[in-house]
């Protein structure tokens, strides 16, 4: 039976469908046995996160064990689903889906572990919790835009029962509120996802670019077949970067309302991920939606839903619409300033402890929105790759760090919750005297999600940090200043909740040790918090080839956009006619501006020992040309 | 041209053409008779008119699956039938094949859903049922305003009775009433519409008023004509929206919806809407300057001269050259005065081109005129779905945004016939798709609102409120059909959905999609609501206990509903094939 996991198609399809599987098993089990339930439902998990850590540990001439040193996509799963639309069953690995792959089984192991608790209706929360699990596992794997969207979609249903079914008093509004907001999202992307479908062209792709977007074969003889017949539309999103990195992009040519299309889709996509992520202004669905929702649940969505609009957004926005990227980029950042700041802020007035731990989330995202959108593809006079790649890197590891840590403060939450049923701030005080180890490793959370050097939401934020500084010297600085906000609300919160003489709010007689169960789930992500802030590369080694790759096109992409702009400037060349290759440049419109925020600091001597540290694989940089200094 | 001829032309048409593609109505002609013949025959045996209406509309499906697979493979060559009157091409096929299967599930649900208490009464509603789909067809298949006409009000009379077929109960008959006067009236202004159309272009006959049409607009004369025309386009789209149950035309809908039975809020909402929106699709891209070629019209003088080109060719290939000689001659048969008008000043063969560049005008009035009826239609309905509390209310207003949703399309099909043939077909294909969809969706919801009301229940949403609880795969089935409603994956109303945005996307109608996509956001409020009732609640302490097992003919076939949602979702390729090699009859 093994034998077959060793095919990409098996084991990728396998770690996405077996949950659902599962799922379907559970439906013919007898309701009244709820703890046979539970178990299955739990080998199920286990099975899963089993499952996905073959590629990580199979020996290196297996055909799905994960290479450390490709940084494209790997174990490729591509099947015809729906020829007429072109779309694909397409899957696949990289380094920047594997590591969140990972976190999400490995959460809902734990989530399921913290389930049960969980008395009420136990047959449709397992059966509804294993398919939020394929859909979330389907979502990172997904390379196919329509497949992607559809396992995006699949999300949202099961999500809105177990808010709504099993959630707190209010979780009615909490649920609807989640469906709607996530649902506008949706819509919006699916506008743009049709948008880019319509206007991109296969046939534009040169044969090496469609063997690197994994065109198959027969396909790239379809595009020589059609080449003069007509545009031959994907939903590929290998492919879809492919054309979005044109010089002449097919989505930059044509025009509504004053901008191009790649500038509109780039917006909604965006704001459709930065729902889910969430960004400021449209975070509102997610204090009311962690606060109502029962623990496990609040786990999977602080630990993995909202990693999706990262994911979304280094996926799909950045590398399919660089120039709307390229133009947007300071909007980008700004709202992860903002939300930083705001985050942090609302965090600090929250006495109920759920909400507060919901509005760290949002500051602690604002850092991965600033790490993937700081568009530092300029280190002084020269390009490189280095400082934007350590950005990206943070903002990954931001991501992992940040399911580690908000799930394990979500669990730590709803463990004092079950003892003494409220959750009020100014209630608690004195739990380090009833519940000694428990207290202890709160802080260890705690402390993690603060940022404290040694643990894993250190190097995350400080990539960040240092990343943006290239982009706007301001951003990087408020950036900077969030942390002692942070440390602020949540050092408050210790000395709130652990501290003080004794615990004279209600039921504290409940206060009791933790159990060999809640013991079993906490443990792993204290470790793990540990481990990481201790040693970042395991997960950094991981991710790098691909942040490498991702950051090294678009700064290409940058490089050739600078010197059309400066060719177009100088009245000479703009005769130039656009059929050579990017290198030798293609007039285009000197719409885009460089951003008004990008400010170039002389190097700090720590700065300037990072970027050499990260700096040794990069090409020789090239000149700027156009209007740089 | 003598009565010989005439006579010779019109066997000659008859029966080797039109009657066999005739075929599967006759034998629904045939279904009807022996319903109202059983009773005499069978007096103690009443439950036999189901089963005799049921082999009927098989029959009837058996009779056309051999065109429905050549529209599958491109083969159908169907042209015009009757002498021009009726078209019997794919798209008129893969739609007749829809009502008929139609037809077939209606009549056995019914049955199952122990709707009437006697089963004497089934033969009127089978024979109700069977020449309303018979109407249907004739409406989808029409090539002459008569034929839409006739069409439409064959359709619309059965349908006002049907409404009323619990003769016993206040609500229904004052349902059946409201509709049938609504109807007339709109019956009548549209009758108008089309003698004021056939005044100006001198002819009923589709093709040739799309070139008649196209001849005033690209004259001098066209301004002041324009009027008239306008006058004429919007008296004709007042009977269709009513049909469609459009905005400004859909009062009738929600009151009609509520007192009629459930099983026929069905029939109404999918079947007669289906057949208005057939008709519509065919209309406007006729107008707009697709369509099909006129092909045979022995009517015309020169039978003789066609029977001999057929007998020298008798598989008929000699289509083209012919058709142009045709047309010319029929539009003269029609109206001598333009013939001889026509002759003498401009080119005897008009080319698709020229009548594509001419008929640009009323491509924009056509477009403006659904584009502004697909907005107000989706909107409206689904902003007064939210205050429902009538579970048959709300879905009668759901099935008006669907309407509205269903426009869309139609309008695309007419901006893209002018420069993009491909994507009006594609257009076409999403609406044929969307309605193969909708059939299961909303039809399965009016299946679950009948088996809640034989349990025991009553029609206010409240009532549904702990049905997870006590029915968990009835209410599950139900959910999915009403999140395939708002188009949300893994259901087939997303793949749905997405097919008609994709049409909108590709003839750059950005405005109606961000309308569209508005409105789905919109309606997930109201179908929420039911979900929420159902899952998210309790019932009354008070309240009966409703139960509908899955285990059960209710359960059977609300699962049979739902299932395909699935299952059409995972495999709509074949499907939209199908649509496509249907929609290339039409453009």
């Amino acid at each position: 039976m093994f034998e077959y996991l060793r095919d990409p198609t098996v084991l990728l399809s396998t770690i996405i469908f077996f949950p659902a599987a599962a799922a379907l098993l559970l439906c013919v089990i007898p309701g009244r046995h709820a703890a046979l339930i539970k178990l299955t439902a739990l080998a199920a998990t286990v099975a899963v996160c089993a499952a996905s850590l073959i590629p990580a540990c199979a020996a290196g001439g297996n055909p799905v064990s994960f290479s450390l040193h490709d940084g494209g996509f790997q174990q490729v799963v591509k099947l015809a689903w729906i020829p007429s639309f072109n779309i694909e069953y397409y899957l696949g690995l990289d380094g920047i889906s594997y590591p969140l792959v990972l976190l999400t089984t490995f959460l809902s192991v734990l989530a399921l572990a913290a389930s049960w608790k969980i008395e009420k209706a136990v047959k449709a929360y397992c059966v509804l919790f294993l398919l939020l699990e394929t859909g979330m596992l389907g979502v990172f794997m997904a390379l196919d835009f329509f497949l992607f969207y559809v396992f995006w979609e699949v999300m949202l249903l099961p999500m809105y029962f177990l808010i709504g079914i099993w959630g707190g008093p209010r979780r009615e509004y909490a649920g609807i509120k989640f469906f709607l907001f996530t649902l506008v999202g949706g819509v919006l992307m699916l506008i743009a996802m049709l948008m880019l479908y319509f206007a991109g062209d296969l046939t534009r792709l040169s044969p090496e670019q469609l063997i690197a977007s994994h065109i198959a074969p027969e396909t790239a003889e379809a595009v020589a077949s059609v080449h003069t017949t007509g545009p031959l539309h994907t939903f590929s999103l290998p492919a879809l970067s492919e054309m979005g990195r044109l010089p002449n992009s097919p989505f930059a040519q044509r025009q509504w309302l004053g901008q191009s299309l790649e500038w509109w889709a780039f917006l909604l996509l965006f704001i459709g991920f930065a729902i889910k992520l969430p960004a400021v202004p449209v975070h509102t669905w997610l204090p009311d939606a962690h606060v109502e929702a029962p623990t496990p649940i609040s786990m999977i969505l602080a630990g993995v839903l909202l990693k999706m609009g990262g994911y979304g957004i280094v996926r799909i926005c950045y590398p399919i619409c660089p120039g709307a990227a390229y133009d947007l980029a300071w909007f980008v950042c700004g709202l992860g300033v903002l939300s930083m700041v705001y985050g942090a802020f609302a965090a600090m007035a929250q006495t109920d402890f759920k909400r507060l731990v919901a509005y760290s989330s949002v500051s602690h995202m604002g850092y991965v929105l600033l790490g993937l959108g700081a568009w530092s593809a300029v280190a002084g006079t020269q390009y490189s790759t280095a400082g934007w790649q350590m950005g990206v890197t943070g903002a990954m590891f931001q991501m992992i760090a940040h399911g580690i840590s908000s799930a394990g403060m979500f669990f730590l939450v709803g463990v004092v919750y079950d003892r003494v049923h409220h959750r009020d701030l100014n209630q608690f005080g004195g739990l380090f005297q009833k519940m000694p180890a428990y207290s202890g490793l709160s802080m260890i959370i705690f402390f993690a999600a603060l940022g404290l050097p040694g643990l894993c939401g250190f190097i995350g934020e400080f990539f960040v940090v240092i990343a943006s500084w290239q982009y706007s010297a301001v951003m990087a600085v408020v950036a900077a200043g969030v942390v002692i906000l942070t440390a602020g609300y949540i050092l408050w919160t210790i000395q709130r909740v652990y501290l003080g003489p004794e615990y004279k709010g209600p039921h504290g007689d409940a206060l009791g040790p933790l159990s060999l169960r809640e013991w079993a789930i906490i443990l792993p992500l204290v470790v793990l918090a540990v481990v990481l802030g201790v040693y970042p590369r395991a997960a950094i080694d991981v991710m790098s080839p691909s942040v490498k790759r991702h950051v090294e096109q678009l700064t290409d992409w940058t490089k050739t956009r600078d010197q059309t702009a400066s060719l177009s400037v100088s009245p000479s060349s703009s005769a130039t006619t656009p059929d050579e290759s990017g290198e030798k440049g293609v007039s285009r419109d000197d719409r885009r501006q460089w951003p008004p925020v990008v400010a170039v600091e002389p190097n700090s001597p720590l700065k300037t020992a990072v970027l050499h540290s990260l700096q040794k694989e990069n090409d020789a940089p090239a000149e700027i040309g156009g209007r740089r200094p | 041209m003598s009565i010989y001829e005439l006579m010779a032309g019109t066997l000659y048409d008859l029966w080797p053409q039109s009657l066999r593609a005739f075929a599967p109505e006759l034998a629904l002609c045939g279904a009807i008779v022996c319903v109202l013949l059983v009773r005499v025959v069978l007096p103690r045996l009443p439950v036999a008119v189901w089963y005799v209406a049921m082999a009927g509309a098989a029959a009837a499906l058996w009779l056309i699956l051999p065109d429905l697979t050549r529209t599958a493979l491109g083969e159908l060559s169907g042209g015009e039938i009757f002498t021009g009157m009726l078209i019997a091409d794919g798209y008129a096929t893969v739609l007749r094949a829809f009502f008929l299967a139609f037809a077939l599930v209606f009549i056995a649900f019914v049955q199952a859903s122990k709707l009437l208490d006697d089963d004497a009464d089934a033969t009127e509603l089978s024979v109700l049922a069977l020449s309303a789909v018979l109407g249907m067809c004739v409406m989808v298949s029409a090539n002459h305003l008569l034929m839409v006409f006739l069409g439409i009000e064959m359709a619309s009379v059965p349908c006002y009775v049907l409404a009323g077929i619990l003769r016993r109960r206040r609500p229904g008959s004052e349902a059946a009433l409201k509709y049938a006067v609504y109807g007339a009236a709109a019956s009548g202004v549209m009758l108008y519409g089309i003698s004021l159309f056939g005044g100006a272009t001198g002819s009923l006959h589709l093709p040739t008023m799309a070139h008649r049409l196209a001849e005033l607009l690209a004259s001098p004369a066209a301004a002041g004509e324009a009027t008239l025309l306008i006058v004429a386009g919007l008296m004709l789209a007042v009977g269709l929206a009513f049909k469609l149950s459009a905005f400004p035309f859909h009062y009738w809908a929600p009151d009609v919806f509520e007192g009629a039975p459930a099983e026929i809020g069905a029939f109404l909402s999918v079947a007669s809407k289906a057949a208005a929106l057939g008709l519509t699709m065919r209309l406007a891209v006729c107008l707009a300057g697709g369509g099909a070629e006129p092909s045979s019209l022995p009517m015309a003088a020169g039978v003789g001269e066609q029977i001999a080109s057929r007998a020298a060719s008798p598989a008929g290939s000699d289509g083209r050259e012919r058709v142009m000689i045709d047309r010319e001659r029929t539009a003269g048969g029609e109206n001598a005065a333009l013939e001889a008008h026509a002759g003498t000043d401009r080119p005897a063969l008009h080319d698709r081109a020229w009548l594509q560049a001419s008929l640009a005008p009323a491509r924009k009035f056509l477009y403006s005129l659904l584009a502004l009826l697909a907005a107000a239609t989706c909107t409206l309905g689904n902003l007064a779905a939210y205050g429902q509390a009538n579970i048959k209310r709300l879905l009668a207003y759901s099935t008006i945004a669907h309407a509205g949703y269903l426009l869309m399309p139609v309008c695309a099909a007419v901006v893209a016939v002018g420069n993009d043939p491909s994507a009006a077909r594609s257009a076409v294909a999403a609406m044929l798709y969307y309605l193969m969809i909708y059939f299961f969706m909303n039809f399965g919801a009016f299946a679950v609102v009948a088996a809640v009301r034989q349990a025991g229940g009553d029609e206010r949403i409240e009532s549904l409120a702990g049905l997870g609880r006590r029915s968990p795969g009835v209410a599950v089935c139900f959910a999915a059909m009403l999140f395939s409603l708002v188009g949300i994956p893994p259901l087939a109303g997303f793949a749905a959905k997405f097919v008609i945005f994709g049409s909108l996307v590709r003839t750059d109608l950005y405005l109606l999609l961000a309308i569209g996509g508005l409105n789905t956001v919109v309606s997930l409020f109201y179908y929420l609501r039911v979900v929420r009732l159902m899952f998210l609640r309790e019932a009354d302490a008070g309240a009966k206990p409703l139960v509908v097992p899955v285990f059960s003919t209710a359960g059977a076939y609300i699962a049979a509903f739902a299932a395909p949602l699935l299952l059409f979702f995972v495999w709509w390729d074949g499907l939209l094939a199908w649509a496509e090699a249907a929609a290339m009859a039409l453009v």
